[in-house]
């Protein structure tokens, strides 16, 4: 068993709307990172993802707070420190960060060059500007990006161009780990293609030891990462290889979501997608018994009584659900 | 004879070009684009960004000023020379975009949009009782329930749900022609679906023509009857769905292609180009 980069025990953490509600968006999550791993987070939108992602950061700013649980990143528990100690000793240079809308961290009046200046000075003022030109030239001759970027300022890069060059500069102080939240979501295809290359190159090449790989994408998850972690309502329903999750969902809401890929293959004009009724719980008044029992298919009274937990099965694999394996799978046989 | 006039009644353009700029700094956006989507169902127009998607489709709207070429609409030249023309042809064609959190005013209630939608097509003389009915019609179309949205904002809705809000709203205008430009690229993959069947719904239970504007060749294979091919404002490919995707003939359609990840077939990243700018 490899090193284990980053583990989170049981971590929940809450906003607090303006009439002190409590909303628990991340729901007693436990997951573990290994080195060389990859992880992917799905589910739809108001699921969690992001909220998780910011958590696992430290980035705990008015409205999201901290409850309990422990974030441990390479040795280091991290969970108790104050969001600015974090900001200045742990990111960047133990986890990094990129969100969606990437490219727009660029300051459009500096040049590439200045930002990343601004990046490293910022954990380290000693560096001379030369050593930040050559090893900035250096991550970007490897990262295929030209040199003249460097020089250049973001209006003059197109979308794709921009988000690759945010993604480079945030790893430049070679994190252990990366938080990827939707990054190729706000682009074509094509450039999706070039962001997601770069990724793995970055894995490959060692500059990030591992990755977390937030989207709803999951053809894209599919292709990207090793493992995918499903969750719904700020919990985790379902863990699994990839393979595993997109062939043998156990979840019936992983099921749901497998049932929604879209992909040019001969096969899918004849496929009937199946697209999940409902709409997600209200978390400020969360549901007694399961989270997804009132969009299941095979929901049975018991689901809406008692809370159900995450049940570990055979092969590292885990899910939140009533019923056995043997009974899922039956099911879906069935229709 | 009836079925023959709506078939021949569609859209159609000849040598559409549309130039930006002024003096040298000239963007050729659409370059001699020629159209027939007199056949009606879906018609996909996919490519990547830049390649004048958008901008061909805010032509056919009437939105931009065409620099060359004709469009025809129900058989003769379209004219919207003045605001009540233009009026006039948007009842016939209507448009859903990318964005559902800024295609609605936020001073309207969900009532009064869809009030107002009732209103453009005659529904001046309806009893309040008729226009009841015609909006939980239309709702229960798109698997809302009128009666949770009464008295709401729609930015009070979800992202998936207001752009069902708007197909609800097709649907009760009704128009000749839709033009759908990426509705799905801004809402999860699990709405995804939902928003695709609806379109599909359209076109089989109202017979309106489609054309839905896309970058994932993925998504247009699964709802298209014809697919057209777009690279730097030309049409470079067009045929039904199946012969493109299944049988491309230009390589950059093939690439469109590869670039979409895939769960049976292997995707493949190493033919990955950079693009320098």
């Amino acid at each position: 068993m490899s090193k284990v980069i980053l583990e989170v025990k049981d971590l929940t953490t809450k906003y607090i709307t303006r009439f002190h509600e409590d909303v628990y968006a991340v729901d007693h999550v436990s997951l573990k990172v290994e080195e060389g791993k990859s992880l992917g987070i799905a589910g739809e939108s108001g699921c969690g993802k992001s909220t998780l992602a910011l958590s696992l950061m430290g980035y705990y700013f008015a409205p999201l707070h901290f409850t309990s649980g422990d974030i441990i990143v390479d040795g280091q528990n991290i969970s108790g420190m104050a969001p600015d100690d974090v900001r200045k000793s742990i990111l960047g240079n133990e986890i990094a960060y990129i969100p969606q809308a990437a490219m727009n961290a660029l300051n459009p009046t500096q040049r590439t060059i200045n930002f990343i200046e601004d990046v490293i000075h910022a954990h380290d003022p000693k560096v001379s500007k030369k050593e930040i030109y050559e090893l900035a030239r250096d991550r970007f001759e490897i990262l295929g990006l030209p040199a003249d970027v460097l020089e250049k300022y973001p209006v003059e890069l197109s979308g794709g161009m921009k988000q690759r060059t945010v993604i480079a500069v945030s790893v430049i102080l070679s994190p252990k780990i990366l938080i990827a939240d939707e990054p190729s979501s706000a682009l074509d295809v094509t450039s999706q293609k070039m962001v997601i290359k770069m990724l793995l190159d970055l894995m490959e090449k060692g500059m990030i030891k591992s990755m977390i790989f937030i989207t709803h994408e999951l053809p894209l998850l599919y292709n990207v990462t090793d493992d995918i972690m499903v969750m719904y309502a700020g919990q985790i329903v379902e863990k699994a290889t990839a393979q595993e999750a997109v062939f043998d969902p156990l979840h019936p809401y992983s099921k749901g979501l497998m049932g929604s890929i879209i992909v040019p293959e001969s096969g899918l004009r004849n496929v009937k997608l199946t697209a999940i009724p409902g709409v997600p719980p209200n978390l400020k008044k969360p549901p007694t018994g399961c989270q997804f029992a009132e969009r299941c298919k095979y929901v049975i009274p018991e689901c809406k009584t008692h809370p159900i937990d995450l049940r570990e099965i055979e092969g590292d694999r885990a899910y939140r659900c009533i019923f056995s394996e043997e009974y899922l799978r039956k099911a879906y046989e069935n229709g | 004879m009836k079925m023959a006039d709506e078939i021949c009644s569609c859209l159609r353009g000849e040598g559409l070009t549309k130039i930006f700029g002024v003096g040298r700094k000239l963007t050729l956006a659409v370059d001699h684009v020629n159209f027939d989507f007199s056949e009606g169902g879906i018609v996909s127009i996919v490519g990547e960004s830049g390649s004048g998607k958008t901008t061909l489709a805010k032509m056919l709207l009437g939105l931009i000023s065409t620099t060359e070429g004709e469009i025809y609409f129900m058989g003769k030249k379209r004219d919207i020379s003045s605001q009540k023309k233009k009026k006039e042809y948007w009842k016939n064609i209507q448009a859903i975009f990318q964005d559902p959190y800024c295609s609605y005013n936020i001073f309207n209630k969900i009532d009064t949009v869809l009030l107002d939608c009732i209103k453009m097509r005659d529904g001046k003389k309806l009893t309040h009782e008729q226009k009841v009915a015609m909006m939980t019609e239309a709702c229960s179309f798109v698997n809302l329930k009128f009666d949770e949205l009464t008295n709401k904002y729609p930015f009070e809705l979800s992202g998936g749900q207001m752009q069902r809000l708007m197909i609800a709203r097709i649907f009760l205008l009704k128009p000749k022609v839709l033009l759908a430009d990426e509705p799905t690229s801004m809402i999860d993959a699990c709405s995804r679906a939902t928003i695709l069947d609806m379109l599909m719904k359209l076109r089989d239970e109202v017979g309106m023509t489609i054309i839905f504007i896309t970058h994932d060749i993925g998504l247009a294979y699964y709802v298209s009857d014809r697919v057209y091919i777009m690279e730097h404002g030309k049409i470079i490919e067009s045929g039904s769905a199946d012969e493109v995707i299944l049988h491309p003939k230009e390589a950059y359609t093939q690439r469109l292609i590869n670039d979409v990840p895939k769960i049976h077939e292997a995707w493949d990243l190493s033919t990955v180009q950079y693009s320098l700018t």
